[in-house]
């Protein structure tokens, strides 16, 4: 097996003009897990998130994927290695059809350039069938496939977060990470969630969630981390978490009716 | 049939037959739209496919044009043996200027891009390295030579131009949907989610800039034999405007639309020459309404579709 984590943060640290989004902030994510990052709104997340995509740039601090350093690389570059995201505020290619959008993930995976495209070589064009296949079982994992032809910006917002689940998972993620993924969903798409994001683990794929919803990250995280104000306040499993009085104070509130069914 | 299959059944007959109906001068302004179509589709891949708001397009055609009529009056290399020459210097000028404001934006872009053409034009005018000729530009080129045959007249050109035309839609349509061709489209909705696809944006401008001064280049092979004469005057950033006008008016980001701004473009003032006075009114006010009706373009890209019978006709064979 192995010993060393998928991902470990190593005292991230990121500012936005003197408000510290993220501050020295240390935690790992072992391999086949399913960890959730949770904490009130402004705490610095989302930051994290951009931070380890590469879309932000941290000031100080390390992330290593797989062992690897990958603060300065650039996020494309992140993706290939297998890192796939979701957003929290929804940014599927809003005018192109759902299996458009799917089909982008591919494309990391894929090879060909102007001139195979233009000569239309028979690996490329095997290469475009087996993207295409990709895609439609990506689909049809995430529930969609009835709407592949559908442009994205139809869909429900429930189904528009399960398309950007479809699309990380066509770039072959070893590492997903999900904002807000049940963000603008109802109850039953939530408990779809659920199961389908358990289902994504099965396949191997390690998963970091932020979520604000108690219930869905006590039922499937293994571990969580609590951010606050950018700090790190408190890691470790729901049951301990829930435990917490740092945590309760900041975040959880009094125990009240919502926690019964933890 | 399709009507989209009839119509291009009808259009490429049209253009097949045209030059046994009509004198030189026409033809001559076929072949003008001819050459805006294939510029235009050039600038498409920059402009429509990949969104980048780029209005220096006459820049790349006029290193195309000018590598070809200088190396045939130094050298007299034959013209058309200069096309793919033309094209590489044409990209790689793209290259060299566009990599360093590839990261710009719409606005900044187009403002950079202006500044592109008037310094090539400039530098035309000022006879840089002591080969453009300076304003009067450069004469005596060479007429172009195929299987045997001086390309000479209007209706000699007329086919060269359109058989490019044709090769250049039958090549683009193939970009269009690729790998390729979808990765612009990402970048141009959103390249953020692109990035975060694992699309690398900044390399794809880049080639959709190369490519795009390829192609603009090669026309300029064209161009310059056709004029035997090319001079400054040719690359002034209104030749940009009509370019980015054919796109945009005719619908960016698709072949058919970009085809049919050219011939509206550069055809329908010549239809109208008693109109000449009034064409800029005409011409502003037309893009005023279209800007209000069809922001789009007159046709703009219909959505992509995918042949997907492949998996269903496995499935039901491995069954
Ligand atoms: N691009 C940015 N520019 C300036 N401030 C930002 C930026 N991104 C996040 N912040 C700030 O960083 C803090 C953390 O934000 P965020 O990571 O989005 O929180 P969360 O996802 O936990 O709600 C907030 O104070 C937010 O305003
Ligand atoms: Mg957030």
């Amino acid at each position: 097996m192995n010993a060393s984590p998928l991902l470990r943060l190593t005292s991230l640290t990121k500012s936005f003009g003197g408000v510290m989004a993220v501050n020295q902030v240390s935690f790992d994510v072992d391999h086949g897990s399913i960890v959730g990052l949770i904490g009130p709104n402004g705490a610095g997340k989302t930051t994290v998130f951009n931070l380890i995509t590469g879309n932000y740039r941290p000031d100080s601090g390390e992330i290593l994927f797989d062992g690897k350093n990958i603060v300065n690389m650039r996020t494309n570059r992140i993706v290939t290695l297998g890192i796939a995201r979701t957003f929290q505020t929804i940014r599927l290619f809003q005018n192109m059809s759902a299996l458009e959008n799917v089909l982008a993930g591919c494309h990391c995976r894929m090879r060909s350039g102007v001139i195979g495209a233009m000569l239309r070589l028979p690996w490329q064009k095997r290469e475009e069938r087996e993207a295409l296949e990709i895609a439609v079982h990506e689909l049809e994992f995430v529930g969609l496939r009835a709407h592949l032809d559908q442009a994205a910006r139809n869909l429900s917002y429930g189904n528009q977060r399960l398309l950007e689940i479809a699309r990380a998972l066509a770039t072959k993620p070893r590492f997903l990470i999900l904002d807000e993924p049940a963000g603008g969903m109802n109850d039953y798409e939530t408990q779809v969630l659920v199961d389908l994001i358990i289902q994504i683990r099965d396949r191997g794929v390690t998963v970091l969630l932020i979520e604000h919803d108690m219930n869905l990250v006590m039922k499937i995280c293994e571990k969580l981390v609590v951010l606050e104000y950018g700090l790190m306040i408190a890691q470790g499993t729901p049951a301990e978490i829930q435990k917490d009085q740092r945590v309760i104070d900041a975040y959880l509130g009094a125990p009240d009716e919502d926690d019964e069914d933890f | 049939m399709k009507p989209a299959t009839i119509i291009n059944v009808v259009v490429v007959a049209a253009l097949l037959v045209a030059p046994y109906w009509l004198n030189a001068y026409w033809v001559d302004v076929l072949n003008s739209i001819g050459i805006y179509a294939v510029l235009a589709l050039s600038l498409n891949i920059i402009l429509g496919y990949a969104g980048l708001f780029h209005m220096g397009h006459a820049a790349f055609f006029a290193m195309g044009t000018y590598t070809t009529a200088i190396l045939n009056t130094q050298f007299g290399i034959p013209v058309l043996w200069l096309m793919p020459l033309s094209g590489m210097v044409a990209g790689f000028f793209a290259l060299l200027v566009a990599r360093p404001i590839i990261h710009l934006r719409g606005d900044y872009l187009l403002i950079v891009t202006i500044g592109i053409v008037e310094i090539v034009r400039i530098a035309l005018v000022n006879n840089v390295f002591g080969i453009t000729g300076g304003s009067n530009g450069i004469f005596g080129i060479s007429r172009p030579v195929l299987f045997g045959h001086v390309i000479r007249t209007p209706h000699d050109f007329y086919y060269l131009i359109f058989a490019f035309a044709a090769i250049t839609v039958f090549f683009f349509l193939r970009l269009e949907n690729s790998r390729f061709g979808r990765a612009l489209n990402y970048i141009r909705e959103d390249d953020v989610a692109a990035e975060g696809s694992g699309i690398d944006a900044a390399h794809y401008k880049l080639v959709a800039f190369v490519l795009g001064a390829f192609w603009a280049g090669m026309a300029g092979t064209i161009f310059a034999a056709k004029m035997t004469i090319v001079s400054p005057q040719s690359f002034t950033f209104w030749e940009s405007v009509v370019m980015f006008t054919i796109v945009i008016l005719g619908g960016s980001g698709n072949i058919r639309g970009v085809l049919l701004g050219a011939f509206l473009i550069v055809g329908l003032p010549e239809v109208f020459r008693e109109f000449a006075g009034a064409r800029m009114l005409i011409f502003g006010a037309a893009m005023i309404l279209m800007m209000i009706f069809r922001p789009k373009g007159i046709l703009p890209p219909p959505p992509r579709t995918f042949n997907l019978d492949f998996l269903s006709s496995a499935r039901g064979g491995g069954k």
